[in-house]
């Protein structure tokens, strides 16, 4: 993403906003609300056109549709008249019709999420937890290289959150994945790196993430010395975008 | 008590029916202007039995048949495309309201100068007092789809036809089987109105028949019982075919 800049109107959302990821490495983008990490996030899914500048995934103009990238979005947008195996098995459907093979994908990315025996329950069956595990199995059953999730667990409690946050770095794989988030903790606990978007919609400073350490030791990282002194480093910047 | 919860509609209806039934033969009223129930019943069995009801009913649900189909299948598809188009709405809209606040009552005797009495000019009304109800309800369900489904459907690369078929319609299926339940029970008075404007046989002659040259008001009221159960049986089936529709999309 190059130089993209986002106006509604006469609102300003994003400001010569670059961002540049690495195949297979998380990158967490933190702000608050209405910072216009959503904004950004639909600009990287070619959901949305930027007035200027250009967004590339893979090297191609980012077009939405596009079979490399999948996302989840805030609320899970599940098809409620649907099965969650049919749900996860919606992109690929629409593409290749609903066959064996398509069925027998989607039935893997709901493995892959931890949704084993979601697969024949309806969305209204299903609690918070349930429906974005199978929002985030439907953004994974094609596979892509690029991988957008916008705030994910913002809707469910928090042990739900926890468990999210312990599984995700192994469920994106080796996908290029962004997740925007408001949560300092989850930022860090899921990401490669932290960017913090700061209030002109340019992006800010940046800061390790956990993920690259086994999965057994991030969340005591975080609590130790270390983790909660960039907890607060991160929670003091990102007071500093909500008062600029 | 909660045992005889589905059986309540049908103690009110006889409820009904019995005060009926007391007030007629206490207060006199003569049976040719308000006949007691128990009499409309005989009369109602008498019309079967002698295949009066059988002859008359025959041509009225074949009207209400092809024309609520025609008209729904119409209004389906005119909603679907005004709902898609909001250029096609604004062209369309004025046109579709003025037609609808045209009386049926006024439109049937030029449908019948142009078709004659028979059953087509019948079916035609059947169908155009469908019609509107299924535009409007479909206009409105494919209109107001969830945006983030159609957002969902653009990420995950959906034509504007697996759009329609995978999210749109499948969200609209509810309002729009709210408008074919209001199409199914507006086929039979279309279908009623439309017998009134000439013929030989349907539910709308006999009511006429017992009315005036039989003046056998027993019969008028087994008649009306007879559309009454037409209309419901219309309606039912909508509700059939709604809950055949929620199966099969799952």
């Amino acid at each position: 993403m190059r130089r993209v800049s986002l106006s509604f109107g006469t609102r300003r959302v994003l400001h010569g906003t670059s961002l540049t990821l690495k195949a297979g490495e998380c990158v967490a983008l933190l702000g608050t609300n209405g910072s216009g990490k959503t904004t950004l996030l639909r600009v990287a899914a070619g959901l949305l056109q930027p007035d200027t500048g250009r967004v590339l995934v893979a090297g191609t103009p980012a077009r939405a549709g596009r079979a490399d990238v999948g996302i989840a979005f805030q609320d899970s947008r599940l098809l409620g008249w649907r099965s969650a195996g049919r749900n996860v098995a919606l992109p690929l459907e629409v593409a290749h019709g609903l066959t064996t093979s398509v069925r027998a994908a989607a039935a893997n990315a709901l493995r892959r999420v931890n949704g084993l025996g979601l697969e024949n329950r309806a969305p209204a069956e299903l609690s918070g937890g349930e429906r974005q595990r199978v929002a985030l199995a439907r953004a994974l059953v094609r596979d892509p290289a690029l991988l957008l999730l916008d705030e994910p667990f913002a809707a469910v409690d928090a042990p739900t959150r926890n468990q999210f946050c312990a599984e995700l770095p192994e469920l994106i794989g080796g996908a290029a994945a962004l997740l925007v988030t408001h949560d300092v903790a989850e930022a860090l606990l899921v990401s490669d790196r932290v960017l913090l978007l700061t209030a002109t919609g340019e992006i800010g400073r940046e800061w390790k993430g956990l993920r690259s350490l086994p999965a057994n030791q991030r969340r005591s990282s975080l609590l130790a010395p270390g983790g909660l002194s960039q907890q607060a480093e991160l929670l003091a910047a990102l007071s500093g975008v909500v008062h600029a | 008590m909660r045992s005889l919860q589905p059986l309540q509609p049908a103690l009110i209806g006889l409820l009904f029916l019995g005060v009926w039934e007391i007030s007629v033969r206490l207060s006199g009223v003569a049976a040719f202007i308000v006949p007691p129930p128990s009499l409309v019943a005989a009369r109602f069995a008498q019309a079967w039995g002698d295949g009066t009801m059988l002859r008359h009913l025959l041509p009225t649900v074949m009207e209400v048949t092809a024309g609520g189909l025609i008209g729904g299948a119409l209004g389906l598809v005119i909603g679907i495309g005004l709902g898609l188009s909001s250029a096609a709405r604004r062209l369309a809209s004025p046109y579709l309201v003025a037609a609808q606040s045209t009386p049926i009552l006024a439109l049937g005797p030029l449908l019948v100068l142009w078709f004659g009495p028979g059953t087509t000019a019948k079916t035609l009304i059947c169908a155009l007092i469908t019609l509107f109800p299924m535009v409007i309800a479909t206009l409105v369900a494919v209109r107001d789809a969830d945006r983030g489904l159609l957002e969902l459907g653009r990420s995950i690369g959906a034509s504007r036809i697996q759009s329609l078929l995978f999210i749109r319609l499948p969200s609209a299926r509810s309002g729009i089987f709210a408008g074919a339940r209001v199409a199914a029970t507006l086929a039979v008075v279309g279908a009623i109105v439309g017998e009134w404007l000439g013929g030989s046989a349907g539910l709308g002659i006999l009511v006429n028949l017992a009315r005036g040259s039989l003046f056998d008001t027993p019969l008028l009221f087994a008649a009306l019982v007879q559309i009454a159960l037409v209309g419901a049986f219309a309606y039912f089936l909508v509700v059939f075919a709604e809950r055949l529709s929620t199966r099969l999309q799952k």
